[in-house]
């Protein structure tokens, strides 16, 4: 499914809209250079909206990260991943509210550093 | 590396990264990562019990390896064991990884359910957000058993935190989604009603997002929920940008929230309190209002916020369909986005105009914008965009454009994308024959189309042309000569010698006066094509050449000639062999009376819908009816190379007859089927036939199939939960069929061979009197000769309170699909309600009982074991699996029960036949319950392929 989608996407040129019809579902793409991010909405959902709301999942991408990059997500994808669970969940938005989502992770991450007792390089080097 | 900028220190895990990201070929990556898996491996296998920190790095490193499209079969027992950590990022990578990688091992499942409950009960707000995180990933079914009963008590509780609630209603908003049937309602529904006034803007979002789809399947309960709507969204659409602080967007307050209140509203009809809906118009006339402000910013995220609200409003004004005054302003303000820069603003106009163009009161504003839709379909560079345009053309046809539409589209056609090809030429096919005013024109535009699009002509729709031209003597005669000439190109389309054959077979006399068409020409130009086409095609020339033989003695042994050579009765396709041998002798051994009665012409076919509309909806549905689908395999449909003149001998017009006969329904005089459903409810309305009142030309047209009375009004389709109703009366026959605030419908029916009885008991439950109270019975699809309903009329005047009766006759003629429809129509305070349920009356109710033996049940079991004759479907118990109620439901569904029979115990066995006035069907059932699994397994056997599917899709949806 993904791999059909993405050639279907990577097909469409700059000017074209945004919203496609893929089987009985829509799909609703935005490019940021040379990232795609895609939504799979339904019918009667909302196609522009889906649309801010791919943008807003980028600000707070970009506002976690500071500027981000495609990399970032990489190499912190699971950090994405949460990101996008305080946002969406099972498909719904959770909080519209750029702040109160930070505020989640914030505090996920000092829970994390209170966790992460210092580790020696060396240990570190051993297991990798 | 990549600056990190909060504190992570899983090293070994962006090594790894960096390692895979450096891999030179798909070759090298691969050799890597089958390497880290061996080494996961090897250190969850060794025996040394590894430290939460490495656990965690590992299976992140699956998860990894999972995310770039390989797969995982280990490590699941690991990211379980980090659930229960109490670390937290050990706990959040667990959790992670069951969401993207679960795994219906039932011992996991316990396990993870067993971690998910300590967290929801530990009191510790993110840990239980963690696990309402996962359960709402995850939505299986063994997770709503676990925990939907939990969750609404988290919700509603006082002391849940904000973050919590947001989590705990999308959560339960995910369970009620997969398996609706294990969320409790209950006292909580109310309190979740008033989350709604909540000060946490996050609560309201999410809370509405799960009111809005709970109260589709209660609307009574959650009806409160409106005027609580429409206060918190006026009180949002009227605040200034800045007072929803965080929540503003691009200077546009609270865009998602406004956009899910508008969209709950959607659910329900206009608020009937005066002061309610009044601030509620208000609200949308604010919002129409600010699209003609000048936007706050230049920012696309400010307009496309501040446009998905006004779409979102439109929609719900198109809801409505009530206030002309917002219909008309709705329809200028998407005018001026049809020649918006933004190509998603036109695409979405395009969309919305669409739904408008099928409400009276905006039909004709909407036709102002033809120009401009036409040239959107010739010039848009987004196939995307011209489709929604080749749409919206199609919903705003009516008589006075169809010419120009049918037109357009027919140019466009020459060049229009492959992918749309076919649905265009269904529309044009439509267009063309609902508003044909002369057929000359219908007949010149479907040629124009084969020609044009030869390949993207389907059967149905030259099925229909033939149909057509039968029927209407007016035009026989333009069509043979337009055929003959359009033959006369030197390459024409397969599908124009099929149409070209057929109407000269019928009509070659009427043009064979002229010596340039006379017989023996016409008979060498067909011939000429007669090579280069398939075998049905080819089938069907012949019965053309037969049918000539009768039409025109002269050419008999020039036809005979051709039947007699060895490439015709030689052939190996048994089929053309066949007929040329038959058609030979026929033409030899049979007096020309004999030959006349039997190549008579084609006699007149029924009129009803056009097949091709039912085509249309398909194509447009993918996951629309399966009532549309029942027709697809209508016994006889293959036989298309048929079309066979002689086969059907004498007038009656047999499996041609099916063939062209119209899978879809005749409702009621309009072209708006009522059969398929409310899943077609969008398709419907870009029929603009469906727009009460529009074309009034249309009752008359040769469309009308006259099987309804007609009503001033169209019936409205079947409400969405009319299958559902209808299941339940599938084994039993009392009960109350329907029930809403105004109005209780109760039915009783008794059943024996093939008549029925039924009393419909209509109560007002109102104070007021329903004033011109009418039900009336339409048949869907074929129905209409497969079942008889005689009904009294009721009186038109029902008094508060009062209850009346109305008695119908029922007789099953031979079997069906379908449900009757009855349609309610009353005017309750000025306001004309319009209801159309399903009629409880299924093929089941016609069936008797049989007792058997053992012996003699396996006998004819096994005398029933072509394939075509059993149905079977393997389905998920949807209740509790209690014999008792099993048996129960068996025997309410009409079939005896065999005791003994099969060698399990458990197993159920039933036989019985179908009464039908033209014929009876034996029918054997065996239900095999699995309890271990929650399984059915249902197997049916008849002799009708139909029945057995029929009875099997009953009585699955049963237990």
């Amino acid at each position: 499914m993904v791999r059909e989608l993405m050639q279907v996407v990577l097909a469409r040129k700059p000017k074209m809209c945004s919203f496609l019809e893929w089987r009985d579902l829509k799909v609703v793409y935005k490019r940021y250079a040379s990232l795609y991010f895609c939504c799979a909405i339904e019918g009667p959902d909302n196609e522009l909206l889906t649309l801010e709301l791919i943008h807003r999942y980028v600000e707070l991408l970009d506002k976690y990260f500071g500027s981000v990059c495609e990399l970032d997500i990489i190499f912190n994808f699971e950090k994405a991943y949460f990101i996008l669970d305080e946002f969406l969940m099972g498909g719904e938005i959770q909080d519209t509210s750029k702040k109160s989502v930070l505020k989640a992770i914030e505090q996920a991450d000092l829970l994390q550093e209170e966790d992460e007792s210092p580790r020696s390089v060396l240990e570190e080097m051993g297991l990798a | 590396m990549p600056a990190v900028s909060k504190g992570d220190g899983m090293r070994g895990l962006a090594v790894f990264i960096s390692d895979i990201r450096n891999c030179k070929s798909k070759e090298a990556e691969i050799k890597r990562i089958n390497k880290e898996l061996a080494n996961i491996r090897s250190k969850f296998k060794g025996d040394k019990a590894l430290d939460g920190y490495s656990k965690k790095k590992y299976v992140c490193k699956l998860l990894f390896i999972f995310l770039l499209g390989h797969d995982i079969d280990f490590g699941h027992m690991e990211a379980v064991n980090l659930l229960s950590s109490n670390k937290y990022t050990e706990k959040q990578i667990g959790y992670l990884f069951i969401s993207v990688l679960v795994n219906s091992n039932s011992e996991l499942i316990r396990l993870i359910n067993n971690a998910i409950k300590n967290d929801l009960a530990s009191r510790n707000p993110t840990f239980m957000c963690l696990a309402l995180h996962c359960i709402a990933n995850v939505g299986s079914r063994e997770m709503a058993e676990a925990f939907a009963s939990e969750i609404p008590r988290i919700l509603v509780a006082g002391d849940t935190m904000d973050s919590v609630k947001q989590s705990a209603a999308l959560c339960l908003l995910r369970l009620y989604k997969t398996s609706p049937d294990l969320v409790p309602m209950g006292e909580w529904t109310s309190r979740v009603v008033h989350l709604l006034n909540d000060q946490h803007m996050g609560v309201v979002t999410a809370a509405v997002s799960l009111i809005t789809c709970l109260c589709k399947k209660n609307p009574d309960d959650f009806k409160t929920c409106v005027s609580l709507a429409v206060s918190r969204l006026s009180r949002i659409v009227s605040s200034a940008s800045t007072d929803l602080q965080d929540y503003t967007y691009y200077f546009v307050p609270a865009p998602w929230l406004s956009v899910k209140l508008l969209r709950l509203l959607q659910c329900y009809p206009p608020p009937e309190d005066a002061a309610v809906k009044g601030r509620l118009v208000e609200c949308l006339e604010t919002v129409l209002n600010k699209a003609q402000e000048p936007p706050k910013s230049k920012k696309v995220q400010h307009s496309n916020a501040k446009n998905a609200i006004l779409f979102e409003a439109i929609s719900l004004i198109i809801h409505y369909d009530s206030e002309p005054n917002l219909l008309v302003r709705a329809c200028n303000q998407l005018g001026q986005f049809l020649q918006h820069r933004e190509t998603n603003l036109r695409y979405l106009a395009l969309e919305s105009m669409c739904t408008l163009a099928s409400s009276e009161f905006s039909h004709e504003a909407v036709k102002t914008h033809i120009e401009t839709v036409i040239n959107a379909l010739k010039t848009e560079r987004d196939v995307s965009v011209r489709q929604r345009a080749a749409d919206l053309l199609y919903a705003m046809c009516d008589r006075t454009n169809a010419k120009q539409i049918v037109s357009e589209m027919l140019s466009y056609l020459e060049t229009a994308d492959y992918s749309i090809r076919e649905e265009i030429v269904l529309k044009v096919a439509i267009l063309a024959e609902k508003y044909a005013v002369d057929y000359s024109w219908y007949v010149d535009t479907i040629l124009n189309l084969i020609r044009i699009a030869g390949d993207y002509v389907s059967e149905e729709v030259w099925y229909r042309v033939i149909q057509i031209v039968i029927n209407r003597d007016d035009v026989q005669g333009y069509a043979a000569k337009t055929v003959f000439e359009a033959l006369q190109a030197p390459a024409c389309h397969e599908n124009m010698v099929k149409v070209g054959g057929y109407i000269l077979g019928e009509f070659g006399n009427l043009i064979a006066g002229d010596p340039r068409s006379s017989p023996l020409v016409q008979f060498n130009l067909l011939h000429s094509k007669f090579h280069l086409c398939s075998v049905a095609t080819r089938a069907l020339l012949l019965s053309t050449y037969i049918k000539f033989i009768n039409l025109f003695p002269e050419t008999k042994a020039t036809i005979q000639e051709v039947l007699r050579s060895d490439s015709q009765i030689r052939n190996a396709d048994v089929e053309l062999q066949q007929r040329a041998v038959e058609y030979l002798k026929l033409s030899s051994i049979a007096s020309t009376d004999v030959l006349a009665t039997v190549l008579e012409e084609m006699p007149p076919f029924p009129e009803r819908e056009s097949s091709i509309l039912a085509k249309l909806k398909k194509k447009k549905g993918p996951g629309a009816g399966s009532e549309l689908d029942d027709g697809k395999k209508e016994p006889g449909a293959e036989i298309n190379g048929g079309m066979d003149p002689s086969a059907s001998t004498a007038s009656t017009p047999s499996p041609s007859a099916d063939l062209l006969g119209l899978r879809a329904a005749p409702p009621a005089g309009s072209a708006a089927p009522t059969s398929a459903g409310n899943l077609l409810v969008d398709v419907f309305s870009d029929s603009p036939a469906a727009a009460p009142g529009l074309a009034p030309g249309t009752e008359e047209n040769f469309l009308s199939t006259g099987a309804a009375a007609s009503v001033c009004e169209d019936p409205a389709l079947p409400l969405s939960e009319a299958d559902e109703l209808l299941n339940k009366f599938v084994c039993k026959n009392n009960g109350v069929l329907f029930e809403n605030q105004l109005l209780q419908i109760g039915v009783k029916s008794e059943f024996r061979q093939n008549l029925g009885r039924m009393y419909l008991f209509y109560g007002n439950k109102t104070s007021v009197q329903f004033q011109s109270f009418t039900p009336t019975v339409t048949y869907p699809g074929e129905l209409q000769s497969q079942l008889n309903i005689q009904t009294k009329a009721v009186d038109p005047l029902v008094e508060g309170g009062a209850q009346v009766q109305q008695v119908l006759n029922i007789e099953c003629l031979s079997d069906f699909t379908l449900a009757p429809l009855i349609n309610i129509k009353f005017r309750y305070g000025g306001t004309l309600q319009n209801i159309t349920l399903k009629l409880p009356i299924t093929l089941n109710k016609f069936f008797q009982a049989t007792e058997m033996q053992s012996q003699d049940f396996f006998q004819r079991w096994k005398q029933l074991s072509l394939p075509q004759q059993e149905a079977q479907k393997i389905f998920k118990a949807n209740h509790p699996m209690d014999p008792e109620v099993t048996k129960a439901k068996l025997l309410g569904f009409g079939s005896a029960l065999l005791d003994k029979v099969d060698p399990n115990p458990d197993n159920f066995v039933g036989a019985g036949i179908i009464q039908t006035k033209s014929l009876q069907v034996g029918c054997l059932l065996r239900l095999e319950p699995n309890a271990q699994a929650q399984m059915y397994r249902l197997t049916l056997r008849t002799s009708k392929e139909a029945v057995s599917r029929h009875l099997c899709e009953l009585l699955s949806e049963q237990f």
